[in-house]
């Protein structure tokens, strides 16, 4: 058993040390609660406004927005603008050839974002476009540099600008700094984008709620299971000395 | 009733033979509970494949859709997606520690398992690419092309495997055709042979003493023996419990398990034109995947680090007749085996780990000492055993 317990040391060092290699933008922790039916459900009419013009969300269909709390009327009177029926997939009229003309690359489905980029990527990207005018949109991102996605958002959150720093031969950004202030402060939009990556988060899995409230009851059962099975079996071995 | 059909067909024989009238010896520790567990994941593997081909899409332009369907939009088909995928995983968790006992004369079922386990590498190679996402796309790709390595008829070798020019729909066609067809037939027929052989034999015990030697003179029944079943079968029935619970906590809570059984790159569907930057395989292969990187290029080809990739599976099938110890256990065996396995242990989780890492100056020479290592306890295993202090073992089970 004491050899059990080095290798158990062993890897459970593992994780540590993967995290310790990790990329070096600092991204900021993503407020993510999917318990929060209301934030979720601005973050689906953020979604609907914002993103599902030019991006698709091809595997998620309008109807499972119910599990949000909405009734298919108000899906049907506030959030299906791109699609007939609610029992559609959010698919947009952009094709892959128009995306490719004119932002020189498609923009990428929607529907398991999240899982790939991960919800603190989300939050900080979304929060980190900033005026340049060498790009062709006009527009930069401190964690995706020359991201060719211009800032959808820049009528809400207003125009930043790099700070920069030395950081020996190169200049490096440090910050962004509010030159041209939006419609809402920047609390208030950091507020809506962590309701949209909130629903990025919930819609990358929309069984996920539903799956741990099941892993819940799953482990009781076996918990109780481990007792009933555990007395057989000692009652069985009584006999063996 | 009864027999009618023993007549016919040896029901009752065959359920004396294997369940009620097979002896087990009664010391079976922590690491015999791992064999019907290996069953079991088999089994789970096996049925929640068969549920998910009822709606996987093997197709290029449609499986990483039907896969995202599956998980939506078929009635429980989150679950059972979560059950293949934490089944994969935790099928070479069970394996791998499964591996860490017996030997003489037991060579049979140790080579029928080594079988195992490599069609079960095969198995598990050819299943991810079906999501067709960027990792099953490009580790395929990395995969395919170390057949390519292999002098003279490597590149004609590594297009008859794809069966096109790159990763193509003919690739996830004809893997998916071996994924759930030839190599689960592979593997029941293996698995079924390693249990006759084992059967046949007898099982190992933590103390290595055999049991047959010592039988009740009437009975002929080992003395140390208890019928499998019902002894062994409600053990094992706590025992499958207890890995229901692990397997059930990853599977709700974690099904990623922090990118380690579903990796996040896999989220992003396949796409030929954008490499990612960084390619590890999935954990279980790491460790191979870290002695092949280990390697350098010789005169030009990456040959060599394939060949130690390949020898470094190869010479598992030699470990019964590299041991050269008079005793089986661990509980009897000398300082110098001890300190060679723990220095084993310590080389294949760190080689493991270093697969998953981007190659480094430092982590490329991490990677070399413990390959070293790891091919050294083999290949000076018939010296350090028989030179090794071994304590006397005693003539019954202890318990």
């Amino acid at each position: 058993m004491k050899r059990l317990k080095n290798i158990l040391f062993l890897l459970a060092a593992v994780p540590v040390l993967a995290v310790a290699s990790e990329a070096s933008v600092h991204l900021d922790k993503a407020p993510v609660n999917l318990a929060d039916q209301e934030s979720l459900q601005r973050g689906a009419r953020m979604f609907v406004n914002y993103c599902l013009n030019c991006h698709s969300a091809s595997s998620m269909r309008y109807s499972r927005m119910e599990d949000l709390g909405l009734t298919e009327d108000q899906i049907k009177e506030n959030l299906l603008f791109a699609a007939e029926k609610p029992g559609e997939t959010m698919k947009v009229g952009m094709t892959k050839a128009d995306g490719k003309l004119w932002f020189n690359a498609t923009p990428p489905d929607l529907s398991v974002i999240a899982r790939s980029r991960g919800a603190d990527w989300l939050y900080t990207y979304l929060r980190s476009f900033y005026r340049d005018n060498t790009t062709l949109t006009g527009w930069n991102n401190v964690v995706f540099d020359k991201v060719a996605m211009p800032h959808v958002m820049w009528s809400l959150q207003g125009e930043m600008a790099p700070v920069h720093k030395k950081d020996g031969e190169h200049e490096v950004i440090e910050r962004l700094e509010l030159v041209k202030p939006g419609s809402v402060t920047l609390a208030e939009y950091d507020a809506m984008v962590g309701d949209l990556v909130n629903y990025l988060v919930w819609m990358g899995e929309p069984a996920q709620v539903q799956r741990k409230q099941l892993g819940l009851i799953v482990l009781a059962f076996l918990a109780i299971f481990f007792v009933v099975a555990y007395y057989l079996k000692k009652e069985f071995w009584k006999d063996v000395h | 009733m009864m027999g009618w059909i023993d007549d016919r067909f040896p029901l009752t024989a065959t359920y004396k033979a294997h369940l009620s009238e097979y002896y087990a010896p009664k010391n079976f520790n922590f690491w015999y509970f791992f064999g019907s567990l290996a069953l079991l994941v088999l089994v789970l593997q096996i049925v929640t494949g068969i549920f998910l081909t009822m709606n996987y899409k093997p197709d290029s332009e449609l499986a990483f859709a039907s896969v995202e369907y599956i998980m939506r939009d078929v009635d429980w088909g989150w679950l059972i997606r979560y059950m293949h995928s934490t089944g994969a995983s935790m099928f070479f968790v069970v394996v791998y520690l499964h591996m860490f006992r017996g030997r003489k004369p037991r060579e049979l079922i140790w080579i029928f398992g080594v079988l195992i386990y490599l069609a079960l590498m095969a198995e598990a190679f050819l299943g991810y690419l079906l999501p067709w996402g960027q990792m099953s796309f490009w580790g395929a790709q990395v995969i395919v092309n170390l057949f390519a390595a292999v002098p003279f008829i490597g590149d004609d070798l590594s297009l008859w495997i794809r069966g096109d020019y790159v990763i193509s729909d003919a690739t996830l066609n004809r893997f998916f055709a071996f994924h759930v067809i030839a190599l689960p037939l592979v593997l029941i027929a293996l698995v079924a042979v390693h249990l006759v052989a084992l059967h046949e034999v007898g099982s190992n015990n933590p103390d290595g003493v055999e049991i047959k030697k010592k039988k009740d003179p009437v009975t002929h029944i080992p003395l140390d023996g208890i019928p499998f079943h019902p002894y062994y079968t409600v053990k094992d029935i706590v025992g499958v419990i207890v890995f229901l619970m692990v397997f059930s906590a990853i599977l709700f809570f974690a099904p990623e398990l922090g990118g380690y059984f579903l990796e996040a790159n896999n989220f992003i569907p396949a796409d030929p034109l954008k490499t990612p930057p960084h390619i590890a395989p999935l954990w279980y292969f790491t460790p191979f995947y870290a002695i092949l990187r280990a390697v350098p290029p010789m005169f030009g080809s990456q040959f060599p680090g394939v060949v130690a990739m390949g020898l470094s599976i190869v010479v598992l099938f030699f470990l019964p007749w590299l041991d050269r110890s008079k005793v089986k256990s661990i509980r009897y065996r000398g300082p110098i085996y001890k300190t060679m396995l723990a220095l084993f242990i310590v080389s294949f989780v760190g080689l493991g780990y270093l697969g998953l890492l981007p190659s480094t100056p430092v982590a490329t020479i991490f990677a070399q000492v413990f390959s070293v290592i790891y091919f050294l306890f083999f290949l000076l295993m018939p010296w350090y055993t028989s030179i090794d202090k071994t304590k006397p073992e005693p003539e019954r089970v202890t318990g």
